[in-house]
């Protein structure tokens, strides 16, 4: 009689129905699996379990999210430039002359606590594979950062561990990162974001999506081995809170090779180029459970694996542990069998390292309508056999409880007009630099600068500026800028409002570049959706941002949602990150944020309507520590005529240089555009001059207007219907501010000193 | 006849298709050269672009070394014949071929710097950067990690009498370099290595200047010239 196996088989699940399974540990709730009961007809083996735990996860299965981000394509604006829209890997968007564009933000969260830099860095290298799994050259990153208090003890563990990740993964990748966002709270402290946001290039006839068909191709593993890295982290750390145990996980976050990644990206890129892939997907969480079942899902439905090819790391590994593994740099091709010679010499080439793990099969009607069948075995045993679709598609899909918590009136209630204000010339000035040197709002170079953004030399625009922007091509002048932003505590005081904001102000961007806004990506950070409050402020975000897209017809194209953001019961504020991409024509147009000293004597104008709004404003955190009241008003219509302003005013060379108002109002951002360009300026104001330089007033910007363009710029704003205020001009040596009561002036050199002390002061103190 | 100046490509080179755009705007024709090919494929010249070779593993430059086609750029380049631009990693591969003396280490700052950078051209009869004026200052992109230029203080004392010190940061050196040195040549003046990238700054649009591209021309008009180069100013 044979032995039997020690490993759990298909036929031992048959014969041992009542054995107790682990699912509780596995993250999956009891009815879950009694689901996954009912569709095998049998108790799951523990290969199957691990398969349909880490599907099923939130992280991966996106089942409180998803009836909520329904609302993406339902209010879809109508757009002839979306080629690829959500659902994939990354949505595609046409950018004109043949080219298309595929952008996509994605988080790392949690394990960026756990321990940073390998987190940080791992969500570089995730986010960069699914824009290459599209057919796309990867060409710039950007990352939106948040973390606790800047002096905070443990944020100066984590910030430059996650600093030091991504410049270590994304510099070795050779991707220029060209912008993102920082930001501090103490919400953060233990719980900091970072959502990694990548762009990539192709020719629209490149598009490559995650299928698998043609019974007979082969089923290829290539790139890392697999080894017991990240085991359990789908479902177990990015779908948990933390608590106590959290520092006992430490071996389950992902540990990078960028060089590896590096050579992937060659290869694939060749591998595409020679169009030796039918299908094509990449690991990254729930590793090769995501990758079979989701190709499988979305070819014939069948598929065969023999699972002792896969080739590891540790020959010690289960294959469970196979299944679930999350060793980075791995992707999965689909490939003909007569096309198998050459895309293994291509490898080869590359030093990469191919294997045949499988092949794709046909299946019967009857296991179609099952949601075809997919085989693995092991040690010659059949380990899985289940339809591939249930675990992939048909995941538990929840209308979690929402409601409106009974403190938010109280938020709301707590106005920021009750705040004290400051009196004299000598308090907005003090003021004034107080904000300048907020760690959220300083000099951010401690950071960017160890980024590099320059390599493969298309970069137009990159930090500190309002948006990055790529050139894509050697041969023409298009380009792509990127913009991402997102502000939790406009989110908090109100999370409809507080998305649109985040949207408009990535919006407004993209605008100021003097590009054309086209379409979204965003990552929205989240705490429990077990917490009704929290969901509301989901619903709520994605009710708002849908609602924003279709109004300025910028389609979602597809993103991320991170829940569990939280520690203990304390949630971060609601973060929705958004991405806006946009198109110019030709890169020699654009704008930058910079007052260059060429445009001395030019005028400044304030675009747009400055009223009283201070709530969950910089001014009213740095000076007062205050969060209440309501967030700006938002007016897309007029974000709308704003970025067709700009747009047409870059086009026709009447402005010289733009700089969105955001975070701390006029007075930052005329101090910062100085700054950029080593000149000063001087401005008027006519109101009251601590609104007019503190108050957060969306849709707003400041313009250098080239002085032969004046009227053509006056006409232009005609047009558009925007309010231009001629506030001053360019010159001096410093920030001049005056009003009809007095003024007060900084020099250059006191902006700088305050403007670019604040980070390092922090972070390089011994 | 257009001069024809190779780029190697070494698995992890990551500036290799910019130094290609440079050698391409300064009039060149580039060559892509493959790292694994003991094969120069009769090129004029040839560029060793910034990345991270082999993921500079081991230590910077110390793997690509042994590429096979470092074993026909090597006695070419020695003899004084080849010339050869080593840029970032490629200054490493040089000094760790022995092509170059001294050794480049970890910023002093342990973090990876880009920023833009001011450079001060002294050595100015190499193949290189005979287009530039000594003592010229020009702005050029520094985007590294292990860019602190090491020697003996008798190879510093060398460099310095013979000329060979191409250029120099000004100010304090961002990344801790001895004497402030950003690039050095060889002997005889046909091999120079650089920390900075000057394939960075050949367009108004994506640089910070368009000063690198002497880099480039220079080679042209040495190579024009058809006379052999020589170290220093003497």
């Amino acid at each position: 009689m044979p032995e039997e196996p020690r490993f759990d088989t298909v036929a031992k699940a048959e014969s041992t129905p009542d054995t107790p399974q682990p699912f509780a540990e596995l993250g999956m709730k009891e009815d879950e699996y009694d689901r996954v009961r009912d569709i095998l007809g049998r108790r799951p083996t523990s290969a199957e379990l691990a398969i349909y735990s880490v599907m099923w996860s939130e992280h991966c299965s996106y089942k409180s999210s998803k009836v909520h981000l329904r609302q993406f394509g339902e209010k879809a604006p109508e757009s002839d430039a979306l080629l690829v829209g959500m659902g994939e890997n990354a949505g595609v968007v046409d950018v004109g002359d043949g080219y298309a564009v595929t952008f996509k933000i994605e988080s790392h969260n949690h394990p960026s606590y756990v321990e940073p830099h390998q987190g940080a860095a791992t969500g570089v290298g995730g986010i960069v594979r699914d824009i290459l799994t599209m057919g796309a050259r990867p060409v710039a990153v950007m990352d939106a950062l948040r973390f606790g208090p800047a002096d905070a003890p443990d944020t100066r563990r984590v910030l430059p561990g996650v600093v030091s990740g991504i410049s270590f993964y994304g510099n070795c990748l050779g991707l220029p990162n060209i912008g993102g966002e920082i930001g501090f709270d103490a919400g953060y402290a233990g719980n900091p974001l970072v959502n990694a946001l990548c762009v990539g290039v192709m020719r629209h006839e490149d598009i490559k999506l995650a299928q698998a068909p043609g019974p007979g191709n082969k089923v290829v593993l290539f790139g890392a081995t697999t080894g017991p890295d990240g085991i359990g982290g789908a479902s177990v750390l990015a779908s948990a809170t933390f608590d106590e145990e959290s520092h006992a996980k430490r071996p389950s976050v992902q540990v990078g090779d960028p060089f590896l990644e590096k050579l992937l990206i060659e290869c694939s890129l060749e591998l595409f180029a020679k169009d030796l892939v039918v299908g094509i997907q990449d690991l990254g969480a729930a590793g090769v459970s995501c990758a079979t079942t989701e190709l499988a899902a979305g070819g014939t439905g069948g598929m065969r694996i023999e699972l002792d090819r896969v080739p590891l790391r540790d020959p010690r590994l289960t294959p469970e542990e196979i299944l679930m593994s999350e060793s980075q740099e791995r992707m999965m091709a689909i490939v003909a069998p007569d096309r198998l010679d050459e895309f293994m010499a291509t490898c080869a080439k590359w030093d990469i390292l191919a294997s045949v793990i499988g092949e794709v099969t046909d299946v019967t009607p009857e296991e179609a309508e099952r949601g075809g069948r997919l085989v693995m075995t092991w040690r010659g045993e059949t380990i899985v056999d289940m339809p591939p679709r249930t675990a992939s598609d048909e995941g538990p899909v929840y209308e979690r409880p929402y409601a409106r918590p009974a403190e938010q009136d109280d938020l709301q209630a707590d106005d920021a007009a009750r705040l004290e204000r400051p009196r004299t010339d000598a308090e907005l000035r003090e003021q004034a630099l107080r904000l300048l040197g907020a760690p959220g709002i300083a000099d951010p170079s401690w950071v960017t600068s160890q980024y590099d953004r320059y390599v493969l030399g298309n970069t137009v625009l990159a930090t500190p500026h309002d948006g990055g922007m790529i050139r894509i091509t050697d041969e023409g002048d298009r380009g792509v800028a990127l913009a991402t932003d997102g502000n939790g505590r406009y989110t908090r005081l109100d999370p409809y409002t507080g998305t649109q904001l985040a949207y408009a102000e990535a919006y407004r961007n993209v605008a100021v570049t003097g590009a054309r806004p086209l379409a979204v990506t965003n990552c929205l950070n989240f705490g429990s959706p077990e917490d009704p409050a929290v969901m509301w402020q989901f619903a709520e975000s994605t009710r708002g941002l849908a609602d924003a897209c279709r109004q300025l017809g910028t389609p979602v194209t597809g993103g991320n949602v991170s829940f569990y953001n939280q520690t203990g019961s304390t949630a971060i504020n609601p973060t929705p990150v958004i991405g806006v991409l946009g198109v110019i024509d030709d890169v020699n147009q654009r704008l930058t944020s910079a007052f260059g000293r060429d445009l001395e004597g030019a005028r400044v104008f304030l675009l747009g309507e400055t009223r009283v709004e201070l709530g969950g404003s910089a001014w009213a955190d740095v000076i007062h520590g205050h969060l209440g009241g309501l967030p700006p008003r938002v007016d897309l219509a007029a974000e709308a005529a704003l970025g067709e302003l700009l747009a047409d005013a870059a086009d026709q060379g009447a402005v010289a240089a733009a700089h969105d108002l955001s975070d701390g109002g006029l007075v930052v951002a005329l101090a910062e555009s100085c700054l950029r360009g080593g000149v000063g300026c001087s401005v008027e104001l006519s109101g009251d001059p601590f609104v007019e330089l503190f108050s957060e007033s969306a849709a707003r910007a400041v313009v250098v207007v080239r002085p032969e363009a004046e009227s053509v710029f006056a006409q232009l704003c005609d047009r558009h219907g925007v309010a231009a205020t001629a506030i001053g001009s360019v010159g001096g040596s410093g920030l001049a501010v005056r009003h009809s009561d007095g003024g007060f002036d900084i020099p250059l050199e006191e902006l700088r000193a305050v403007y670019e002390s604040a980070l390092p002061a922090i972070f390089d103190a011994e | 006849m257009t001069a024809r100046v190779g780029v190697v490509t070494f698995p992890g080179s990551l500036d290799d298709r910019d130094a290609a755009r440079a050698v391409r705007i300064s009039g060149a024709e580039p060559v892509s050269l493959w790292h694994g090919d003991a094969d120069l494929k009769g090129v004029d010249a040839v560029v060793l672009p910034g990345g991270f070779s082999y993921g500079d593993y081991l230590r910077c430059g110390a793997i690509a070394r042994f590429a096979p086609i470092m074993s026909e750029l090597v006695p070419a380049a020695r003899s004084g014949a080849l010339p050869v631009l080593g840029i970032c990693n490629g200054f490493q591969i040089l000094c760790e071929s022995h092509l170059l003396p001294g050794a480049l280490t970890r910023n002093s700052s342990r973090h990876f710097i880009c920023r833009d950078q001011t450079l001060r051209i002294e050595a100015t009869t190499t193949a290189w950067t005979n287009g530039y004026a000594p003592g010229q200052e020009v702005v050029i992109p520094l985007k590294s990690g292990e860019g602190s230029y090491v020697a003996e203080a008798a190879t510093l004392d060398e460099l310095e009498r013979d000329g060979r010190i191409v250029a120099r940061y000004v100010g304090t050196a961002p990344n801790g370099s001895q004497r402030g040195i950003a690039g050095i040549t060889n002997e005889h003046g046909n091999v120079v290595g650089l920390m900075p990238h000057p394939e960075h700054a050949v367009e108004a649009l994506t640089g910070p200047s368009v000063d690198g591209l002497g880099f480039f021309t220079s080679l042209l008009s040495h190579l024009a010239s058809g006379s052999p180069v020589g170290a220093g100013a003497r």
